[in-house]
């Protein structure tokens, strides 16, 4: 199914089959959009009951945030029934929005949607990649 | 990517919120991706491409990098 706005967010996530958890990332002091994070966070889970919504401190739980490899909040993995190592630092605001929408559809079905062609070409990737989009919410 | 293999990891990263990643890796326009340091994707680019270029980025060689430290976030 596909989110083309926000408009579609609650048709899209009543399609949800499994599972998901947000596990968010949060800090006491200096970090301004951590709340607003958590908010946006806290909607979303508000459009699917398998949605759930796990809350860490970066500073204070420390054990949290190395197991899900956080450095930075406020930060979002998104974890289906195994951690895929996706994950979106700030605020999921705009279009960013649809894209949290968009991960925790995919998370469910286990499925990344990639043709055959490059579904063949990941899966013989076999050391460590780490990728990181820079975004703005428009 | 990240859900088609466990060895990838994939991060949306808010621009305007990490000014020090956007210096870090020279961030002018987005999207802009950046692959273990040493790989970069400007813009969107079709799923093909970006597989190429993911894997073009292996082949230069690095460990993936820190994204940054505990406690380094922008006031």
């Amino acid at each position: 199914m596909n989110v083309r706005s926000p408009a579609d967010l609650e048709t899209a996530l009543a399609g949800l089959t499994s599972p998901v958890r947000l596990v968010f990332f949060t800090q006491t002091f200096g970090c301004e959009t951590c709340l607003p994070a958590r908010q946006i966070v806290d909607r979303v889970a508000t459009l699917s009951n398998l949605i759930t919504v796990e809350e860490y401190n970066l500073v204070l739980d420390k054990e949290q945030a190395e197991s899900y490899r956080i450095h930075r909040a406020p930060a979002i993995a998104v974890v289906g029934a195994a951690d895929t190592g996706i994950r979106f630092y700030g605020v999921p605001e705009g279009h960013e929005l649809v894209s949290l929408v968009e991960s925790i559809l995919l998370v469910a079905s286990g499925d990344a949607g990639l043709s055959d062609e490059s579904r063949a070409r990941v899966a013989d990737v076999d050391q460590p990649v780490d990728i990181q989009v820079f975004v703005t919410p428009t | 990517m990240a859900l088609a293999n466990e060895h990838i990891t994939a991060a949306a990263v808010a621009a305007a919120e990490y000014p020090d990643l956007v210096r870090q890796y020279q961030v002018t326009g987005v999207p802009k991706t950046v692959i273990n340091e040493t790989g970069e994707i400007l813009g969107a680019v079709p799923e093909a491409a970006f597989v190429d270029q993911v894997i073009a980025a292996l082949g230069a060689g690095s460990e993936p990098p820190e994204t940054g430290e505990t406690g380094d976030v922008p006031a």
